[in-house]
C-alpha cells in the first residue's frame, strides 16, 4: 500500500479521543491520517481503571459526560463489537458525616446540570448494600454510571475507523509540526503529512504539540495506581468511589477485583509508568473496610499510566487560540475514558461547523495564560 | 569511647542474592570469601535450589535416595551454606518471597513477603539466581486432574517422597525425563510409559558437542540405558500426546513415529519440555532481553561474566540461560566475581579464567544439548481450537485464534489485552510463550516479533491480608 501523504484532517495521537474523532471524520467523508507514538489505545485509554462516570464530576463538565453517558449506551453498535459495559451505576460513600453534607450538596448542583443522584442514609445503605463495611456512613447512587474494559474500547475506534478508510499509522512518532499557508504540516517518521486541519489529542505529548503553536498548558503527567485482585465470589455489584476520591472500587463478574487509588510512579518523558508499592499498601486497608468480604483475595496484577493533569483538573477541549485549524482535546484528568465517545464527536463537530452543540467555555486552552501572551508568543 | 570506625556516612554496599540453589549458594560462599556479607533470600523453606531440593523436617531420607548421582554435590552445596551460615557469613532470609524489584536512582528497593506480612528491602547490587520452571505446552487434557509438570512429579518426589499416582505416564523433551524416569524406578515404581517428543536423531547427531561434558553425557546416557534394562524404555519421535479421562487422568493415547497411536491406563501423567528460565524480577529490574533460538525463550542479556544491562544487576544460573547444575555453580561464582571485581574488590584473575575456560566448555555442551532436546514445534503445529491454553483464565486456542484474526493484536502483549491470555494467577508464566507461538503462526509475524509477556508486580500473588497491620504481630 502506497500512503498518500495529504489529507483534510490530520490526528495526533490514537487514544479513544483522537480515535472516536477519526471514526467522526471520515463518517462525514473527510480525508483522515491519524498518526499514532505506539499503538492505538496503548496509552491511558488501554490502560484505565474503566469506571464510566458522571457522579463526581464538577458541574462544568457534566453536560458532556451525561452527553458520553448516552453514546455509551450505543456503544457496541457503533464499534461492531463487545466492549464489555455494563451500567451497574456508581455509588459514592461518604466515611463521615461531613462526607455526607458533601454528597448532598453535590447532588443539588448535579439535578441543576441534569444529572439525577439517588441519596441513600445510614440505615438505608445497610439494608440496600449489605457488603459495605461498616465504615461506610451513606452513599450517593448514580444509577446509570458504569463500567467498560478499557483495553479494548480505544482499539476496537481504531479499527473502525481502518474499516472506514482512515490511514491509521501506528509506532509513528509526530516530531513536529508547522502551519502552512493552506493548513498544516506534520513530520511523521520520514514522511511529511500536509493536512488542512490538525487536531491535538496527544494525552501526555499533547501540550509539547500545543507548544509549538505558541499555546502553553502546564500539564503534569497523572499516573494513577491500579491493582487487580484473582476473580473472588461476584458481590460488588455498582462500581464504588468514595469523597476525597482516595480509593476506587469494581468488580467483574467473572470476579476480579479492580482497585484504584493514590499514584504509581514512573517517567512519563520515557512513557514509563508503574505501580507504586507504598500505594498499594496504603490503598489495601481502605479496600478491606469498604468491602470486607474482599479481605482473603490475593493479588495479581499491578499497573499505571499516564494522563495529562492541568492545575484546575479541567480538560483541555476546542480550538487553538493561536492557529486556526488546529484543534486540541487533552488533559483529562483521570477520567477521560467516561468522555472519549463525545470527545470524537466534538472534535468532529469543532472541524466540520466550527463549533459544538456542547458548551465548551470552561475548557478553553489560553485559561491558563494570561490574556494576549498566547498571540503574542505565535 | 568509641572505636574509630568508618565515617558515618561511608555505608556498606549491600548485596542482595535472590535464590538459594547451585548458583545462589556459590555467589554467596564467593563473596563471604572476599569479606562481603550478602543477604541470600529464598522462597523455598530450605537451601538448595530445584536440583538440591531438601525435603522438609520430619522427611529427611539418605541424600543417596533422593539425589542419586547428584548426592556428592547435593552434600556438599548443603554443607557450604550451612558453614556459611554458622559463621554468620551470610544473611539469610528463608520463606521470603520477592515480588518486585524497583530502581531508585543508583540503588532497588525489593518488596518482600515473609510470614504472609510485607517487607521492603534496598539494596546496591543484586544477583538474580532464580532459576527455571518447567516449560509447559498445551495437549487434550492438559488440564485433568491428575497431570502434573516433570518438575511437579519430581518436587513430590524429592520433598515428600511421593509418586503421583500408581500408574504413572512421564512425557518430556530434555534430560529430565531419563533423570525421573530413574528416580521414579529408584524408589521401586516402574513408569507405565516414557515417552520423549524428541527425535532420536537428534540425539545422535548432537553426540559431538554432547562429548565436550562427558561426565554428563555418560550420566544420560547411563539413566537412559538404565531405565530401558529396568524394563522401562523411552520411546523417542512422539509426535503427539492425549491425556484420557473425565474428571480425571484415567488413561494416555499417543502416536508414535511409525504412525502407530497407541493407548494406555494410567492414573498419572507428568509431562514437561525442557526448562524456562524464572526471568521476571530481571523484567522488572529493567534488564534488557534477547530471544535465544536455540532454546526458543526469552532471555536477559548478560555479558560474559553475568553483567545484565542494568549496572548493579548480575543474572547467574537458569534463571538466566538454562544450563544446569553445574554452570549454575560455576556461574555464581563468576558473577560474584564480575561484582566484586565492579566495586573495587580485589580478585584472583586466575580463577577468572578458570571459570571462563569451564563455562566455555560447558556451553557447547548445553548447544548440543539444546539441539538433542530441539522445542517440539509439532505440538504447538496442531493444537485444536478447543484446547485450553491458558488455564487461569480458561482461554482456549480457538478464542486465541479468534482474537488474532478480529482484532490484529501486534505481539504477545497486545494479544493478552484483547484475550485475557496470561491476566490470572500465573501473569502467564506458564502460556505466555504458547500464545506468542500461536500469535506467530496465525498473524504471520515471527517469534521475535511476537515479543514477551512485560513483568508486573506482584510476580506470584500475594494476599491483601499482608498488607493489614493487624497481621503484623505474627
Ligand atoms: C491508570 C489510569 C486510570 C484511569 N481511570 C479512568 C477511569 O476509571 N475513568 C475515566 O473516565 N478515565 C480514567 N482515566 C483517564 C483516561 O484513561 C484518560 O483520560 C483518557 O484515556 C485519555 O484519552 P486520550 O485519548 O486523550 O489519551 P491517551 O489514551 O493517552 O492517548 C494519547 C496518545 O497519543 C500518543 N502520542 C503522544 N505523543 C505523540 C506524538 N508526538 N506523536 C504521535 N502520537 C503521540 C500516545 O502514544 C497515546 O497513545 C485513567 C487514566 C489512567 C492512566
Ligand atoms: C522442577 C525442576 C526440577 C529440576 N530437577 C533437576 C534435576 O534433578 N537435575 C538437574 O540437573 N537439574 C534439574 N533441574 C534444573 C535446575 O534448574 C538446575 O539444575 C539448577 O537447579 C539450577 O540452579 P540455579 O541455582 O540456577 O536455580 P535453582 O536451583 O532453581 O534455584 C533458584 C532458587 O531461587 C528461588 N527463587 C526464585 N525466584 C524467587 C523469588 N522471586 N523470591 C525468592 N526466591 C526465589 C527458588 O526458590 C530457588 O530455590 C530442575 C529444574 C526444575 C525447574
Amino acid at each position: 500500500m502506497t500512503l498518500a501523504n495529504t489529507c483534510d484532517v490530520a490526528i495526533i495521537g490514537g487514544g479513544t479521543a483522537g480515535c472516536a474523532a477519526a471514526v467522526h471524520l471520515r463518517r462525514a467523508g473527510m480525508q483522515v491520517i491519524l498518526v499514532e507514538r505506539d499503538r492505538c489505545g496503548g496509552g491511558a485509554s488501554g490502560v484505565n481503571f474503566g469506571g464510566v462516570r458522571t457522579q463526581g464530576r464538577n458541574p462544568v463538565e457534566l453536560p458532556l459526560a451525561i452527553r458520553s453517558r448516552a453514546i455509551w449506551s450505543t456503544l457496541n453498535e457503533l464499534l461492531g463489537e463487545d466492549v464489555e459495559f455494563d451500567a451497574t451505576g456508581h455509588l459514592k460513600l461518604a466515611r463521615s458525616p461531613a462526607d455526607m453534607a458533601e454528597l448532598e450538596a453535590y447532588a443539588l448542583l448535579a439535578r441543576e446540570a441534569g444529572l439525577d443522584l439517588t441519596l441513600i442514609g445510614p440505615n438505608a445503605i445497610r439494608a440496600e448494600v449489605p457488603w459495605l463495611g461498616a465504615a461506610v456512613v451513606g452513599a450517593s447512587l448514580a444509577p446509570n454510571d458504569g463500567q467498560a474494559n478499557p483495553r479494548l474500547v480505544a482499539p476496537a475506534y481504531a479499527r473502525l475507523a481502518r474499516r472506514l478508510g482512515v490511514d491509521i499509522r501506528e509506532q509513528t512518532s509526530v516530531t513536529a509540526a508547522r502551519r502552512t499557508e493552506h493548513g498544516f504540516e506534520i513530520d511523521a517518521a520520514s514522511a511529511t503529512i500536509t493536512s488542512r486541519l490538525l487536531i491535538n489529542t496527544a494525552g501526555m505529548g499533547a501540550a509539547a504539540i500545543a507548544r509549538l503553536f505558541g499555546e502553553e498548558v502546564p500539564l503534569e503527567a497523572m499516573m494513577p495506581n491500579m491493582v487487580v485482585t484473582e476473580p473472588v465470589p461476584y458481590i460488588a455489584t455498582r462500581s464504588i468511589g468514595v469523597c476525597g476520591g482516595d480509593i476506587y472500587i469494581r468488580q467483574i463478574p467473572r470476579g476480579n477485583v479492580i482497585f484504584g487509588g493514590g499514584r504509581g510512579g514512573g517517567d512519563w518523558m520515557d512513557w514509563r509508568s508503574r505501580s507504586s508499592t507504598e500505594t498499594t499498601l496504603t490503598n489495601i486497608p481502605k479496600l478491606v473496610d469498604i468491602v470486607p468480604a474482599f479481605r482473603d483475595a490475593l493479588i495479581i496484577r499491578s499497573w499505571s499510566g499516564i494522563d495529562g493533569l492541568t492545575p484546575d483538573k479541567l480538560p483541555v477541549i476546542g480550538p487553538s487560540m493561536t492557529t486556526p485549524g488546529l484543534l486540541h482535546a487533552f488533559g483529562f484528568c483521570g477520567s477521560g475514558f467516561q468522555l472519549g465517545p463525545v470527545i470524537g464527536e466534538i472534535l468532529a463537530e469543532l472541524a466540520l461547523k466550527g463549533g459544538s452543540s456542547s458548551p465548551l467555555d470552561a475548557f478553553r486552552i489560553d485559561r491558563f495564560t494570561q490574556p494576549g501572551l498566547a498571540a503574542a508568543t505565535a | 569511647m568509641t572505636l574509630p570506625g568508618p565515617p558515618a556516612n561511608v555505608r556498606r554496599t549491600r548485596v542482595v542474592i535472590i535464590g538459594a540453589g547451585p548458583a545462589g549458594v556459590t555467589a554467596a560462599a564467593t563473596l563471604a570469601r572476599h569479606g562481603v556479607t550478602p543477604i541470600v533470600i529464598d522462597e523455598a523453606a530450605k537451601p538448595g535450589g530445584q536440583i538440591y531440593r531438601q525435603p522438609p523436617d520430619g522427611a529427611a531420607r539418605p541424600p543417596r535416595e533422593i539425589y542419586g548421582f547428584d548426592a556428592a554435590k547435593a552434600t556438599r552445596i548443603h554443607g557450604l551454606f550451612k558453614d556459611l551460615q554458622s559463621a554468620a557469613k551470610i544473611d539469610y532470609r528463608s520463606q521470603t518471597l520477592v515480588w518486585n524489584i524497583t530502581r531508585n536512582e543508583q540503588r532497588f528497593r525489593l518488596d518482600l513477603l515473609h510470614n504472609g506480612v510485607q517487607a521492603t528491602l534496598d539494596a546496591d547490587k543484586i544477583i538474580l539466581a532464580t532459576g527455571a520452571v518447567d516449560r509447559a505446552l498445551p495437549f487434550p487434557g492438559w488440564v485433568l486432574p491428575g497431570v502434573f509438570t516433570l518438575g511437579a512429579a519430581q518436587i513430590a518426589l524429592k520433598s515428600q517422597g511421593v509418586a503421583i499416582g500408581r500408574r504413572v505416564a512421564l512425557i518430556g523433551a530434555g534430560p529430565l525425563l531419563p533423570l525421573l524416569v530413574n528416580q521414579y524406578l529408584a524408589v521401586g515404581i516402574k513408569p507405565v510409559a516414557a515417552l520423549d517428543v524428541a527425535p532420536f536423531i537428534a540425539k545422535l547427531r548432537a553426540f559431538g558437542g554432547l562429548a565436550a561434558q562427558p561426565a554428563t553425557l555418560l550420566k544420560g546416557a547411563y539413566y537412559t540405558a538404565r531405565a530401558a534394562a529396568l524394563g522401562c524404555a523411552i520411546t523417542s519421535n512422539v509426535r503427539s500426546i492425549r491425556a484420557l479421562g473425565d474428571s480425571r487422568v484415567t488413561g494416555l493415547a499417543y502416536a508414535t513415529a511409525d504412525g502407530k497411536t497407541h493407548e494406555i491406563a494410567c492414573d498419572g501423567i507428568a509431562a514437561s519440555f525442557g526448562l524456562r528460565s524464572e526471568s521476571q524480577l530481571a523484567d522488572l529490574a529493567g534488564c534488557r532481553f534477547e530471544f535465544d533460538n536455540a532454546s526458543r525463550q526469552w532471555q536477559p542479556l548478560r555479558d560474559r561474566v553475568g553483567r545484565s544491562s542494568v549496572s548493579g544487576v548480575y543474572i547467574a544460573g537458569d534463571g538466566a540461560a538454562i544450563g544446569g547444575a553445574d554452570v549454575a555453580e560455576l556461574a555464581g561464582e563468576q558473577a560474584a566475581l564480575a561484582l566484586l571485581d565492579d566495586g573495587g574488590t580485589p580478585t584472583s584473575v586466575e580463577r577468572r579464567h578458570t571459570l571462563d575456560r569451564a563455562l566455555r566448555r560447558q556451553s557447547r555442551f548445553r548447544r548440543a544439548l539444546e539441539s538433542a532436546y530441539p522445542f517440539p514445534a509439532h505440538l504447538v503445529a496442531n493444537i485444536p481450537d478447543g484446547l485450553i491454553i491458558c488455564r487461569c483464565e480458561g482461554i482456549t486456542a480457538g478464542q486465541l485464534r479468534d482474537s488474532i484474526a478480529r482484532r490484529h493484536p501486534t505481539d504477545v502483549n497486545r494479544l493478552k489485552a484483547f484475550s485475557r491470555l496470561g491476566m490470572g494467577r500465573c501473569q502467564g508464566r506458564m502460556c505466555g510463550h504458547v500464545g506468542a507461538e500461536l500469535l506467530a503462526a496465525h498473524a504471520g509475524c515471527g517469534i521475535v516479533e511476537a515479543g514477551r509477556l512485560r513483568a508486573q508486580p506482584p510476580i506470584k500473588p500475594i494476599p491483601l491480608t499482608s498488607a493489614l497491620a493487624t497481621e503484623v504481630s505474627s
